[in-house]
């Protein structure tokens, strides 16, 4: 007897919450040979301004965890995403019409970041700090710390690894990110929010939304309560003028890189996202 | 001028809030808000880094010698050393009769009776011209002895004719936490300062800031010292390093800054040990005139104890009258 | 006379020998410039002390064609060690220097001479000493081993701690061997043409730190020069705004030092004391003209009325005057201009019901002055609260729980410093956590040190400077493909990159 499958809505992923866009609009989604796949949110500017509101309001929790269970709620991504290869090969295949080998390599690797990245969270303030030898009675130490909201336009040319290559470095130090998915690849990022929605990461912590880059980056670029623009995916849009609006509140931007070793796994991408904060103490025994 | 000991005890139970028990004391000292002994330090630092040039130089000279305590306090003190100490006072320097004299002889408690003698008539009050005697009491330096030697040691010195008593607390009994006790001596020393015609010797409270060791410690002994009716805190016995310094000098003149604002009674203060150079001196001058006022730079309520300060002081000031350096066979040996 | 109004003790001059005018520095020599001369005064005085040059696109374009020429003939090929040896001349130098160059500072920036002398100078020295010895350890600075240095580094410095600020920028510049064309601010050039001599006595490689003074013109057009690998810049957050749009889409590395409006929380228990001593060196040092200068000061309720009283009091003993005076607490402010923004901020204060004081002292008539200045009953969403005054001015405001404060002293676009005071080792720790700024400092405020990291959150900027971070900002991860070359390295940071064993990146160099 045959089974008449059950479709997925494509929603967006905001405040750990599966809205539809705000704006009522979608984008249909096509395979590589131009079927169609399914229909994603195209997110709205309200969309990424709620985005940015969650990604706000859930900074405490999140960089006020300890790095220890940072670690394991990444690592539990990891072993949820595991139990979930097959439909991720699935997409893949769908999307990018690739082989299923192919898929799961993809896949596999997505899996390897998070695992990678999961055992930096208690240990690049080891990496990256210092104690300082000042010249004075003072106890003085360097720590990195999470910038706060990251916006993330992900690389365009990936469905799940790409997206995860982006969005995982920026979770390790305590940031909350809004990250704009793959524009032709939408699917894995959403079927990735179920991923997240179902291990431990607090809501508001990843915001993820579909649709037009070039729409929505703008308003993120411009957001004043976003704190780091990451345009590794951007190649394709006016990134230059994307630049231009996040220096009006000095956001740190990272530029756009191209080809498949786009936002390789890197200490570097964990420590573009954080702050040093120096700590003077006096010190005397009398 | 001095304050007397049933004011002090009742002003001591208002800010206690009751009696004046171990508890009750440890309650309100420990409340005093602490210290940071680098921020202290440094500002002591900055306060020794003023200039003081030309006539305010030639002003603060004078006034060191006028708020000097000399001393002598040798187990080799003989009559003989105390009236060489006595002539120095009062003339410090032979060759230049507008040299103020000091404020006081500081001597052992039997030494009294010898320095008395030989002040005669310039004995007495530093703010009308005299030189008062100070005597050192209570078992100095260490203070190891019963309650009752001590005050013995006390009506002796006064008896005698000291004006002033340089008592020591018990560090032992403060450090161990028994402030009651350090209280309840001070207040009976107080006591026996008193002479027949009921007047007082001035009370100078030793807290040995060496054996005290913290600043928080240094400024808790200063508060407990100036509520059970001393007249002065001083800093050191000079037979324990470190002496006085500047930074412990501080902390309690903000003590006495403090409690001026909080009763209105203006309490003196003595560094005593290891200030030997006119340099050195100027600094306390700068700290005391910008910590409490400079109302506060006369002898009732300012002192240095010390012995070789004063030929210092004596060459920078012949440096500034003859325009060239002098040497120290140009000052005399007490 | 009261002995408190201590005789003057002026600071002698006569160690200054100045040139009448000075043109720019650029490949080792002093040359004409092409642009205007302009005064360079002094602020508390406002006589003249120099003519200053005014550099020109095409002296620009000078400047940064000696300095590629000498990073591509001699620094980038100059071993570490020599490089850290002239560094270490330089440091030599200005200690031997040092009054000179303090009394020109205070001279030029109206600072008191006590600051020159004790703090700015032995600070430029220390600064020089510290990268002095990184020149030759650069594969422990954080980038992997053989990073390269970034080229012509472009310098824009404020006008705050003229010669300090100069050796913050240049000594880990040229430790990562890197070569500079700095721009000192219009108008207080005169330590760093000082300190061209000194490197024209240290024998330093012509071009390798060139000096071109003018006003805003120059800078902009230095930082934009295409042939500048990288830009430092420490000024106000508009300027940093500017450089950033203006940088953006290049590949130019940038550091941005920029405004703040630091909090300087006092709680109960603090040890008074040195509270008050903090919040007076937190915003009247240097005049309050320092971008992390204390001057939000958050004071428990409990204690509000203590610390305003003591405060008070401790304000009556600073001594604003001559800043040649050995015993001057406050100079001159810097310009006129500045003086003018100074005004007008206090004068917004008072007129949204902030209540203002000042103890009494009399200001000399010529010159750029502003009494020391303390509000009260101050609002959140007062300008004094929320503006950088850049002045010996004040604002205090209440808190009643820690929470509260730290809301408070978060609730700023600005992000660079932040104290502490309070005697209660847990809180004061986790306050520190919960401040959003680059500095904090617990029961003291504005200590430097270069081996500890300097910079700001927000827009206060980013990068640091001082300390390991400040050495990286100057250096690149060894290029890919090079025997040392860290794997996998993104493009923008750099940071030491280290590749996941799994990556595919690592795959194919561990196949090679």
């Amino acid at each position: 007897m045959s089974h008449l499958a059950v479709q997925k809505t494509y929603k967006l992923y905001i405040g750990g919450a599966f809205p539809r866009s705000e704006s009522g609009y979608t984008t249909e989604v096509l395979s590589a040979s131009g079927t169609f796949l399914a229909n994603a949110a195209k997110a709205s500017r309200k969309d990424a301004r709620d985005a940015v509101v969650a990604a706000r309001s859930a900074v405490s929790k999140w960089s006020g965890a300890t790095a220890y269970n940072r670690g394991q709620v990444l690592y539990r991504i990891a072993e949820v995403l595991e139990g979930r290869r097959a439909q991720f090969v699935a997409e893949i295949v769908a999307s990018e019409n690739v082989s299923a080998a192919a898929a799961g390599t993809q896949v596999d690797e997505a899996i390897d970041r998070w695992v990678w990245y999961a055992g930096w969270c208690d240990k690049y303030t080891q990496v990256s700090g210092n104690a300082n030898p000042v010249a004075g009675p003072y106890f003085n130490i360097s720590v990195p710390e999470p910038t706060g909201v990251v916006a993330v336009v992900a690389p365009q040319d990936s469905s799940l690894l790409g997206f995860v290559s982006a969005l995982a470095p920026a979770l390790v130090s305590g940031n909350t990110v809004v990250i704009l998915a793959s524009e032709r690849f939408p699917l894995s990022a959403i079927s990735f929010a179920e991923v997240l929605a179902t291990s431990d990461v607090p809501g508001g912590v990843v915001n993820i939304l579909t649709g037009s880059a070039r729409d929505v980056a703008p308003w993120l670029a411009s957001h004043a309560d976003v704190n780091a623009l990451d345009l590794v995916g951007a190649n394709a849009l006016d990134w230059i003028s994307l630049e231009i609006a996040a220096a009006d509140t000095l956001k740190r931007v990272l530029p756009p890189e191209s080809g498949s070793d786009a936002a390789a796994p890197a200490l570097a991408r964990i420590q573009a996202f954080t702050e040093t904060k120096t700590v003077w103490h006096t010190k005397s025994l009398i | 001028m001095t304050i007397d000991t049933l004011t002090a005890g009742a002003l001591a139970r208002n800010l206690v809030g009751g009696d004046v028990t171990d508890a009750n004391l440890r309650r309100y000292l420990e409340g005093i808000p602490g210290i940071d002994a680098v921020g202290l330090e440094q500002r002591a630092a900055s306060l020794g880094t003023r200039s003081i040039k030309t006539t305010s130089k030639a002003w603060a000279l004078d006034r060191i010698i006028q708020l000097i305590d000399l001393t002598t306090l040798e187990g080799a003190d003989t009559p003989g050393k105390v009236r060489s100490l006595v002539a120095k006072a009062m003339v410090p320097d032979a060759s230049d009769p507008t040299t103020p004299r000091v404020a006081a002889v500081c001597v052992y408690g039997d030494m009294v009776g010898d320095a008395v003698t030989a002040l005669g008539a310039s004995h007495g009050d530093p703010d009308h011209g005299g030189i008062s005697v100070a005597a050192v009491a209570t078992a100095f330096p260490s203070g190891r002895a019963s309650l009752a030697v001590k005050l013995a040691d006390t009506a002796d010195a006064v008896s005698a004719g000291a004006d002033e008593i340089d008592m020591v607390i018990d560090r032992g009994a403060f450090l161990s936490g028994r402030y009651g006790l350090v209280y309840d001596q001070i207040v009976a020393v107080k006591e026996a300062c008193r002479r027949a015609d009921g007047s007082f010797a001035h009370l100078k409270v030793i807290l040995e800031t060496g054996e005290l060791n913290t600043y928080d410690n240094v400024r808790r002994a200063s508060w407990l010292s100036i509520l059970a009716g001393g007249d002065f805190i001083k800093t050191s016995t000079g037979k324990v390093a470190p002496a006085a310094t500047l930074p412990v000098t501080l902390s309690m003149l903000e003590v006495v800054r403090d409690w001026h604002r909080l009763t209105g009674q203006k309490i003196g203060v003595k560094p005593a040990g290891g200030i030997r150079s006119s340099k050195d001196a100027i600094k306390y001058l700068v700290t005391v005139a910008e910590t409490v006022g400079e109302e506060w730079l006369t002898p009732h309520l300012f002192r240095f104890g010390a012995s070789s300060l004063l030929n210092d002081v004596l060459l920078q000031r012949q440096k500034l009258t003859t325009g060239h350096y002098s040497g120290a066979d140009y000052v005399t040996i007490d | 006379m009261t002995f408190l109004e201590y005789a003057p003790a002026p600071e002698s001059t006569g160690l200054l020998n100045l040139k009448d005018s000075y043109g720019l520095f650029i490949d080792g020599e002093f040359v004409e410039a092409r642009g205007e001369s302009f005064a360079t005064i002094s602020p508390a005085t406002e006589k003249t002390i120099a003519l200053i040059s005014t550099a020109s696109d095409e002296d620009v374009d000078a400047a940064v064609a000696a300095a590629r020429r000498a990073y591509d003939s001699t620094w980038s090929r100059l071993s570490g060690r020599d490089r850290g040896k002239y560094l270490f001349r330089i440091a030599r130098l200005v200690q031997e220097r040092a009054r000179e160059l303090a009394v020109a500072e205070s001279l030029d920036n109206g600072k008191p001479i006590k600051e020159s002398r004790d703090f700015d100078i032995p600070t430029v020295a220390a600064w020089f000493f510290y990268y002095a010895g990184w020149a030759d350890k650069l594969d422990h600075a954080g980038l992997g081993a053989n990073p390269s240095s970034l080229g012509v580094a472009a310098q824009v410095i404020p006008w705050n701690f003229p010669l300090m600020m100069l050796a913050w920028k240049v000594a880990p510049a040229l430790a990562a061997g890197n070569t500079v064309v700095l721009k000192p601010a219009e108008t207080t050039s005169l330590t760093a043409l000082l300190f061209a001599e000194i490197l024209q006595q240290a024998d330093l490689p012509a071009g390798v730190v060139n000096i071109v003074t003018g006003a805003g013109a120059t800078g902009r057009t230095l930082v934009n020069h295409p042939d500048v690998n990288k830009v430092a810049f420490t000024g106000s957050t508009a300027v940093g705004r500017e450089i950033a749009r203006s940088l953006a889409g290049t590949s130019k590395k940038i550091t941005l030092e920029l405004g703040g409006k630091a909090a300087n929380i006092v709680f109960d228990d603090a040890p008074i004391d040195q509270a008050i001593e903090g919040i007076v060196n937190g915003i009247f040092f240097n005049q309050g003209q320092v971008c992390c200068a204390g001057s939000r000061l958050l004071v428990q309720e409990n204690i509000h009325d203590e610390v305003v009283a003591r405060l008070k009091e401790r304000l009556s003993t600073l001594r604003v005057g001559d800043p040649l005076d050995k015993n001057t607490d406050v100079g001159a402010i810097n310009s006129a201009a500045q003086l003018a923004r100074v005004t007008e901020l206090t004068a917004a204060g008072e007129a949204e019901g902030a209540v203002r004081w000042s103890p009494s002292c009399d200001l000399p008539s010529e010159g750029f002055w502003f009494a020391p200045t303390i509000f009260t009953n101050v609002q959140a969403s007062h300008r004094i609260a929320r503006d950088e005054i850049f002045g010996p001015v004040l604002s205090v405001l209440s808190f009643r729980t820690p929470a509260e404060a730290i809301a408070k002293a978060n609730n700023t676009p600005y992000g660079l410093s932040a104290g502490i005071w309070s005697d209660k080792g847990s809180r004061v720790l986790a306050v520190a956590d919960k401040l959003r700024a680059g500095v904090v400092w617990a029961n003291t405020f504005n200590k430097f040190d270069p081996a500890s990291p300097f910079g700001g959150y927000k827009e206060s900027g980013y990068g640091r400077e001082g300390g390991r971070p400040g050495l990286a900002a100057y250096l690149k991860p060894a290029p890919l493909g090079s025997s040392a070359a860290a794997p996998a390295t993104p493009a923008a940071p750099a940071t030491p990159a280290v590749t996941a064993p799994r990556s595919t990146s690592a795959r194919k160099k561990a196949a090679k």
